[in-house]
């Protein structure tokens, strides 16, 4: 622990870096939002069809094959 | 455009899917055995390998690394070539990483049983291991980048993304929370002690669940659920949304492990908002997935993998409503220590990973092998022994944690503890843990089924080794004109380090406070360093396991002060590499055992008979006898070695304490056997059960010391 503690102490101002850490993380989330927000509806649409294939239907359930 | 023909391959898919149900009946197996060694504590008598205490180790990491582990692994393997239309980036670093992953289980599965352990909750395996798991995954993240920068589509849908959060951030816990020293091949020192490591430790647990357990799994639902529903995900937008609000809030929430402990209050706090936080992403998540059917409702009515997808999802959003809920303080008061915790995270397991992995297998095999299932009745039976199997197991839980909490903190009109005998509390919630027994029969039931359904499936088709497709190349000449989050969709490597600076961001503002801000653990001018004698007790301590059922932490609460003694303090760790706080209080606290003014002290004696049988001391015991540590002789051949590690990790021993640390180790012995031998019990000197009873007495005991001079002056 005091390993840990001495290399982090040599690093200059490092009391400053949480803070920083939590200002960089309110501004992304908040452009973040914003640009998600803008996003083009048709191009979104495309994007969320990109697991589907031609034919996905459920050729491989079928009720008559119970056993 | 031209379109370009290319190839997926099942084959590692396949491998993956065939460890997953293998791994997945032997890890719930031996779930199986401890929930029985609950309720039957001499079922494996003195069979030091099948204790509880080695076996729950063994438990949790083959249900997460292995069941879970290849199931993602699964997953991965065959969504994410299909995704970026493209085959995966190297078949050599595949099967690397598939045999690599499977020699490191098996490693856990021998050294695990036989209490080559670090302790650290699910992060149990020594430093070996530790470091085959470091390389294996950084293959795992090689090849799994790779192959988003050689994709054919421009945009990389969001399940991956998911999978590379996974990839980053694992690795980070996994090392930060691995740094230990070692003693010899098998024995290593964590570098943190006391409450920083078990911050670290808790920070690494709770992101394990969250990147291990939940991120890629929501990989695998935001490919599958629209594969099997053969409907686009419900808002593509909401999905973008969660996956960032998910990634940056897990990360801070690590700190609601440790409510009420001798954490400063200002990291318990910001566990806390952060816990709260996660319940919007989370159920964004949830709702995603579910919605998803809308209008296919029909279909969850007949298809087996839709039903065990929105159970599954369903699992999600109730552990992870649950989890806030248990991070408010008021609630963590009752919940903390008890079954409360072991149902929640089952809820997670069998619900959201289980029903997700079955109903991916489910929906895979057939294609795999192009054939139909075997049987959907047997599926569809699978899905309701696995369902009812849950609750089964959690239901009685719940019942059993509000029981005994509510009896630990029950006081008479007096004043006095209604219940001061803790097995009073045991004895009590034991119909219970025969309820939980009977909800894992059920789930493991439905695993059997599962695997004979798989079995016959595999024999009925053909396997497809490999599928053929198509698609147009990526042109790379044209530049990216997209702006904001579009043009990072289309940067995979930057993409991750921007995944990486957001998890370094939550996890520095965690860690760092907590070392440099040194009135964070006041020190305590008469703690000091254990004996070499106590060292070695504590390392047979964390060899078997003790901290699966014992907890060393007093909650500053009036019943737990009256029952235990004073509360622990920060300062009282600084030298437990590692720490040993435990979870779960199955038997009683065990921070102030040492006390001999507390109302828990036992002369030396009791503990040596209580080792022997703890059924001849406490008549209603479910503790298991620990007759080895009293046959086996203590192995001081790395005592030297222990003291120079702690040395070197700044616990203040003598200089050149180390050479004379075994003859200090003896005469300590000496003094603890002679007065067991004088109570009429025949034992030597050096039994290994001398040094936990020395261990034992110590505990808790250094703010009672009157002097601060040095224990090791006179010797």
């Amino acid at each position: 622990m005091k390993i840990v503690t001495n290399v982090l102490e040599s690093i200059v101002n490092i009391q400053i870096f949480p803070i920083i850490g939590l200002v960089i993380f309110l501004l992304f989330f908040i452009v973040m939002i914003y640009r998600v927000m803008l996003f083009d509806k048709n191009e979104i649409d495309e994007i969320s069809r990109l697991p589907l294939d031609k034919d996905d239907s459920n050729e491989f359930f079928n009720s008559n094959n119970q056993s | 455009m031209e379109l370009q023909k290319f190839t997926y391959d099942n084959r590692l898919s396949r491998l993956f899917l065939q460890a997953t149900v293998f791994w997945g009946l032997i890890g719930m197996l031996v779930g199986l055995t401890i929930a029985i060694e609950l309720v039957w504590p001499l079922m494996t008598n003195g069979v030091s390998w099948l204790s509880f205490g080695r076996l729950r180790p063994l438990h949790t990491n083959a249900v997460i690394f292995a069941f879970v582990g290849n199931g993602m692994f699964t997953g991965i393997y065959y969504s994410t070539p299909r995704l970026l239309k493209t085959p995966m980036y190297s078949k050599m670093l595949g099967n690397i990483h598939f045999w690599g992953w499977q020699l490191i289980i098996v490693a856990a599965v021998f050294t695990l049983p036989l209490g080559i352990t670090v302790s650290k909750e699910y992060a149990e395996l020594e430093w070996p291991i530790d470091i085959a798991i470091a390389i294996i995954w950084v293959i795992f993240g090689i090849n799994l980048i790779m192959t988003t920068v050689k994709r054919r589509v421009k945009h990389i849908y969001v399940a991956i993304w998911f999978y590379i959060a996974t990839f980053v951030t694992v690795a980070v816990l996994h090392i930060v929370n691995s740094i230990n020293i070692p003693v010899s091949l098998a024995k290593s020192y964590p570098v943190y002690a006391g409450i920083q490591d078990a911050l670290v430790q808790w920070w690494y647990g709770h992101n394990a669940v969250a990147f291990f357990l939940t991120t890629p799994y929501l990989g695998l639902m935001y490919y599958f659920i629209p594969k099997a529903a053969n409907r686009p995900i419900y808002s593509y937008k909401l999905s973008i949304i969660h996956f960032w609000a998910l990634i940056f809030l897990y990360i801070w929430a690590g700190p609601h492990h440790l409510l009420y402990s001798a954490l400063p209050d200002w990291v318990q706090a910001l566990g806390v908002v952060f816990s709260i936080m996660l319940i919007a992403p989370s159920w964004g998540g949830m709702i995603n997935g579910l919605l998803t059917l809308r209008g296919a409702w029909d279909k969850v009515r007949e298809d087996p993998v839709l039903k065990m997808f929105v159970v599954g999802v369903t699992a999600y959003g109730m552990s992870t409503f649950e989890g806030p809920l248990l991070s408010l303080k008021s609630v963590n008061a009752i919940s903390h220590f008890t079954d409360w915790t072991i149902a929640h995270v089952h809820i997670g397991t069998l619900g959201w990973n289980g029903m997700l992995t079955f109903g991916m297998i489910y929906w895979m095999l057939p294609r795999l092998y192009k054939t139909k299932l075997f049987s959907i009745k047997l599926a569809n039976a699978h899905f309701w022994l696995a369902t009812t199997g849950m609750l089964f197991f959690a239901v009685p839980l719940y019942f059993a944690a509000f029981t005994q909490s509510l009896m630990w903190k029950e006081f008479t009109e007096e004043g006095f503890l209604k219940y001061p005998n803790f097995i009073e509390t045991v004895t009590q919630i034991l119909p219970m843990y025969w309820l939980r027994v009977l909800g894992g029969t059920l789930y493991v039931t439905g695993v059997i089924l599962m695997i004979y359904n798989v079995w016959k499936t595999m024999k009925m088709g053909a396997f497809v080794a490999t599928e053929q497709d198509e698609a147009p190349a990526l042109d790379k000449r044209k530049p990216n004109t997209d702006k904001g989050h579009r043009f990072l969709e289309g940067k995979p490597v930057l993409f991750t380090g921007l995944a990486l600076i957001a998890i370094l961001i939550g996890g520095m503002v965690e860690i760092i406070p907590m070392f440099m801000v040194k009135s964070n653990v006041p020190t305590i001018a008469s703690v000091q360093p254990y004996t070499p004698l106590e060292l070695e007790g504590r390392d047979i301590y964390v060899r078997e396991g003790c901290y699966t059922c014992h907890s060393q932490m007093i909650r500053p609460f009036r019943s737990e002060v009256e029952r235990y003694g004073d509360y622990t303090k920060a300062g009282e760790t600084v030298y437990d590499h590692p720490f040993q706080f435990g979870s779960k209080r199955t038997g009683p606290d065990l921070a102030r055992e040492g006390v001999k003014s507390s109302r828990n002290y036992k002369p030396d004696s009791w503990h040596y008979n209580h080792f022997l049988s703890p059924q001849k001391m406490v008549a209603e015991s479910i503790m298991p006898p620990y007759s080895w540590i009293v046959e086996d002789d203590l192995d001081v051949s790395t005592t030297a070695a222990k003291i120079r590690v702690m040395m070197k990790m700044g616990v203040p021993y003598p200089e050149g304490f180390d050479e004379r640390a075994v003859d200090h180790l003896k005469k300590q012995a000496n003094q603890i056997a002679q007065g067991l031998r004088d109570g009429g019990i025949d034992v030597e000197d050096q039994k290994e059960v001398i040094a936990l009873i020395a261990y034992i007495q110590r505990l808790g005991t250094d703010i009672y010391r009157d002097s601060n001079e040095s224990i090791f002056s006179d010797k």
